[in-house]
């Protein structure tokens, strides 16, 4: 592998990361800066033409009424909870798919046992509702 | 000295310049791939081809008024699509463009790319909720629960790669692939992996978050100028960012005979953000409730057993 020694590497600050972190670090750097110039740039070179139309929320033409900090419709509250429930499971399987081939069956048959006690939850959830959308699921 | 600190230096010019080129020469290739493909021209008055149009509307974007408007939340609003271009060019960072040729060679490259797609989330959600409008709202919180759905079986598509691999370092998911490309083994998985990386990047099909027909502009309805701007060249580096995965993970990086490596990988991206703007070109949106169901319902039970038999069949046969 053509990984070049970095200075932070030598100095064994962050083991883990070594390979890139000066560059990672850098490239960091440079992105927030490209970031903060194109703001400031658009600032100071903008023209300002203050107008009564302007203060208003645009929302197709019509007099925006009340405020838009609204309370937000249950499934999607829903979503956010399954997201947190599948995603932290895909970590366990992430650190299972990097060493499968090492781990072997045993380990193939605790992950699948794994999934399958999720697929089960997923399955409960469906049928609870847990996943329906809209007029649908008002019918019902 | 030279090899250890202005080979990166050179090589994060170089990530950032083709990060900032292609989004920029993307919004015209789009343009025109549209206009071709619903027969009509498109730009094609600012320079040959039409070329200079994107320069000429990067030099109007800057002079036009740096509008917050006083109804919405000033800092969020102005971090917002920052945060968005950051988390989106941070990416770049892990993409290997050719061997040896990437800014950070993380050995949890595809891990870095799956955190910094999350993080962009929430670019749309502050954004959509800062501004204060209630379709800005709409679009926002659709656009939270769309991309929070997709990331959890984008994760769990690219895994069997991982398997095959045996690695989350990109530049070795590449050696991997010197027999035979990913897409062919994991054909399952590009599939799921593509239709969540349409779905990330918020295009159409799935473009609900910003749907103009019903919601405006979405969550960047009050945005103008700049701050719009940002929003906009995230999006086409989104675009480009997930047709690069796609060519590291599924279609063998920058193998390919004759051509230097750096050739091979930007002819790949070309073709697969030609299909991105295709799918555009061709398909209608779905409906809010049939996009969350096709997730959570299909894709993900799917993209749970591509991991389950890619396993096995990896330890059957080897």
């Amino acid at each position: 592998m053509p990984m070049q020694p970095l200075p932070m590497a030598e100095a064994n600050a962050l083991s883990p990361w070594q390979p890139g972190v000066f560059s990672l670090s850098i490239y960091f750097a440079a992105v927030l800066v490209l970031t903060i110039v194109l703001l400031a740039l658009a600032t100071w070179l903008g023209e300002r033409r203050p107008s009564v139309e302007k203060l208003r929320a645009y929302e197709s033409g019509i007099i925006p009424t009340g405020t838009a900090r609204l309370r937000l419709p249950v499934p999607f509250f829903m979503v956010a909870i399954f997201f947190l429930i599948f995603d932290v499971e895909g970590a366990y399987i992430f650190s299972w798919a990097v060493a499968c081939y090492d781990l072997g069956w045993k380990g193939w048959s605790q992950i699948s046992f794994f999934i399958a006690v999720l697929i089960l939850g997923l399955i409960y959830i469906w049928r609870k509702g847990g996943l329906e959308w809209g007029p649908t699921f008002k019918k019902r | 000295m030279i090899e250890t600190i202005v080979r990166p230096l050179l090589i994060i010019a170089a990530a950032m310049g083709t990060a900032l080129t292609t989004a920029a020469g993307l919004i015209w290739l789009e343009r025109r791939l549209l206009a071709v493909w619903q027969d009509r021209l498109g730009p094609n008055r600012v320079g040959p081809f039409g070329l200079l149009q994107v320069v000429a509307d990067m030099i109007k974007i800057f002079f036009k008024e740096d509008w917050i408007p006083p109804f919405a939340d000033r800092p969020v609003f102005v971090i917002a699509p920052a945060l968005l271009v950051v988390s989106v060019l941070m990416s770049y960072a892990v993409v290997p463009f050719a061997p040896g040729i990437v800014v950070a060679d993380l050995n949890v490259g595809l891990l870095f790319f799956l955190a910094m797609v999350s993080l962009g989330v929430y670019g749309l959600a502050l954004g959509g909720w800062s501004s204060n409008n209630k379709y800005a709202l709409l679009g926002a919180i659709r656009a939270t629960a769309q991309m929070l759905s997709y990331e959890v079986f984008m994760g769990l598509a690219v895994m069997g790669v991982v398997i095959l691999s045996g690695s989350f370092n990109l530049q070795q998911i590449v050696r991997a692939q010197e027999g035979m490309w990913f897409c062919i083994p994991q054909f399952a998985g590009l599939v799921i992996f593509l239709i969540a990386g349409f779905a990330e990047s918020h295009r159409l099909p799935f473009d609900l978050p910003e749907a103009e027909s019903e919601l405006i502009a979405g969550f960047h309805t009050e945005y103008s100028g700049i701050k719009f701007g940002l929003f906009f060249v995230g999006e086409y580096m989104g675009i480009t960012l997930i047709s690069m995965m796609t060519v590291i993970l599924f279609f063998g990086g920058w193998m390919g005979p004759l051509l230097p490596p750096v050739v091979w990988f930007a002819l790949k991206t070309f073709v697969l953000i030609c299909v991105f703007i295709l799918m555009r070109a061709s398909l209608a949106r779905p409906r809010y409730d049939q996009l969350m169901h096709f997730a959570w319902k299909v894709l993900l039970p799917l993209a749970l057993l591509n991991v389950m038999v890619t396993g096995a069949i990896v330890l059957a046969f080897d």
